[in-house]
């Protein structure tokens, strides 16, 4: 294959990656899971509401 | 209680005090190198008081002893309280320490005499390279030995950027630090001419990205969220301008090789990358910023958060001034002016000593298990003295930065220099002037700082060990 037909290529996989990741990180599956993190550095002030549920 | 129980705070508060300690230091040897450019012979001469052997001390400290331990100290808080577990290899954790304040040590004692690689921020000779790789491979298996015994499933965004910082620097440190040693004092680059060059400038501008950038998102990911009370504004911005951030930085090393021998295709790359970096960057900076919506008049009562906020701004501010100077022809004009000088510390001070100033504030009261700072109104004092002086620093740098350029580049009719260097240097030192004393404040804060701190340490009751919460 010709190497400037190889380079974009690798440019549309990599356009194509980073949307697939804007998707997922949007995608409304993520939601819950987003918002229970983003809670972390917030619950060890009131430890009794933090852990309920994030537990593995 | 059983020990496995309690949070690993020991080495925290280790680097947390060390933190402290190389900021005074690195800002001092900084203040003393800016009056060398004002008055240069200061230092009466002395070879190891140059400033060609202090300038390397003072980046090294302020980078690396002073930022460094603000790094260690905060991940290690920050992937214990977001993982739910303590700290993995508690030897391990503690060699990190050790020998990290080892290193430091070796720097300051091996720069003044004038040993050194020669390459930027890598200055340090060969067995202090290995003894670094040695602890950073120890920092890397603590650190995500922490996150594969973690008790919470998702791994929370700070750590993502502590991670990523911990690989790239260690790839960025023994890549760039390949050398063949002649003795114990002396190596050479395995690298020649302008590879060497390009491999230094990927390291560089890396150690920038990462060591000074996605280490430091990281502790803002943790603490702006706990100081303002609310979550971070928008999470799913947080995982895609990290992934945008770690891919694209990479890349961005040639602007600092414009107009040098490196190919000419390759300076252009850089520059494209620096430019598209300015997306990812004001992503963390807008994402950090937001968490305040809804909560902003607790800037009023909250020095603390005025601290974090400044620095998002800051961090703003030069992450839009640098891709602007890696565009070739504001390259031109900016490149070995001042201007680079105000623009580095527009970030160092502005972003990255005010980002650490900040979660040291919001972190010793909770290390010592105090309530608050032993003094509110210190904090702000010193939250005013340091924000001016940043101010009258890069003010002054930016007007001499320019003023240099121009003048370098100015030419009679005849193709001949209007000015020769000197009279450029001698229009400058009113500017070198207002910089002493912008350095000279920042100091005075942080000595205020340190009094504020080892007041708090030192008063009321001791220290208990802070529990892990114990999930049903």
């Amino acid at each position: 294959m010709d190497m400037n037909t190889f380079r974009g290529l690798m440019t549309a996989v990599l356009i194509l990656l980073f949307l697939g990741i804007v998707v997922w990180a949007w995608s409304s599956k993520r939601k819950p899971d987003f918002d229970e993190a983003a809670m972390l550095p917030l619950e060890d002030e009131e430890q009794e509401i933090g852990t309920g549920g994030l537990a593995k | 209680m059983d020990k496995s129980n309690t949070y690993n705070d020991t080495v925290v508060r280790q680097f947390t005090i060390m933190t402290v300690v190389w900021g005074v230091v690195g800002f001092l040897m900084g203040v003393i190198i800016a009056a060398q450019l004002r008055w240069p012979d200061l230092t009466a001469g002395i070879s190891w008081l140059s400033y060609g052997r202090l300038r390397p001390l003072h980046t090294n400290a302020v980078i690396f002893a002073f930022g460094g331990s603000a790094i260690f100290a905060c991940s290690y808080y920050i992937v214990q309280r977001t993982c739910h577990v303590r700290l993995f290899a508690e030897k391990l954790a503690a060699f990190t320490f050790w020998g990290w304040q080892v290193v430091i040590l070796l720097a300051a004692i091996t720069l003044p005499l004038g040993l050194t690689q020669g390459k930027e921020y890598a200055e340090l000779e060969w067995p202090i390279d290995l003894l670094i790789a040695v602890v950073w491979v120890s920092y890397g298996i603590v650190f995500f030995g922490t996150i594969v015994k973690r008790r919470i499933k998702h791994i929370y965004v700070a750590n993502w950027f502590f991670g990523a910082f911990i690989i790239t620097v260690a790839v960025l440190h023994i890549v760039n630090s390949l050398a063949i040693p002649v003795d114990a004092t002396k190596s050479y680059s395995a690298y020649p001419g302008v590879i060497d060059a390009m491999v230094q400038w990927w390291y560089g501008h890396n150690a920038v990205g990462f060591f000074l950038t996605a280490a430091f998102l990281g502790m803002m990911y943790y603490f702006v969220p706990k100081q303002a009370g609310r979550p971070v504004y928008s999470y799913r911005l947080s995982v895609v301008h990290f992934w945008a951030l770690i891919s694209i930085y990479m890349w961005a090393g040639p602007h600092h090789l414009h107009y040098t021998t490196l190919p000419d295709w390759a300076q252009s790359l850089g520059m494209v990358f620096s430019l598209i970096l300015l997306a990812p960057s004001w992503g963390g900076m807008i994402n950090g910023m937001m968490t305040l919506s809804g909560a902003w008049h607790k800037l009023r009562t909250d020095p603390i958060l005025k601290f974090m906020i400044v620095s998002l701004s800051f961090y703003g501010m030069s992450t839009f001034e640098g891709p602007m100077m890696s565009i070739k022809t504001v390259n031109a004009l900016s490149h070995y002016t001042d201007w680079t000088i105000g623009h580095v510390h527009s970030g160092a001070l502005g972003w990255v000593a005010m980002i650490t100033m900040g979660c040291v504030y919001a972190l010793v009261p909770k290390l010592w298990g105090k309530e608050r700072m032993y003094s509110i109104r210190l904090i702000d004092i010193h939250f005013w003295i340091a924000t001016i002086g940043i101010v009258l620093y890069i003010a002054a740098m930016w007007m001499a930065g320019v003023m240099q350029g121009l003048m370098w580049r100015a030419v009679n009719a005849d193709g001949t220099l209007t000015y020769s260097f000197m009279e450029s240097i001698k229009q400058t030192y009113p500017f070198y002037t207002v910089r002493f004393l912008g350095g000279v404040m920042f100091l005075v804060g942080m000595l205020i700082m340190t009094y504020n701190v080892f007041k708090t340490i030192g008063s009321g009751k001791s220290v208990q060990a802070q529990p892990v919460p114990q999930s049903a």
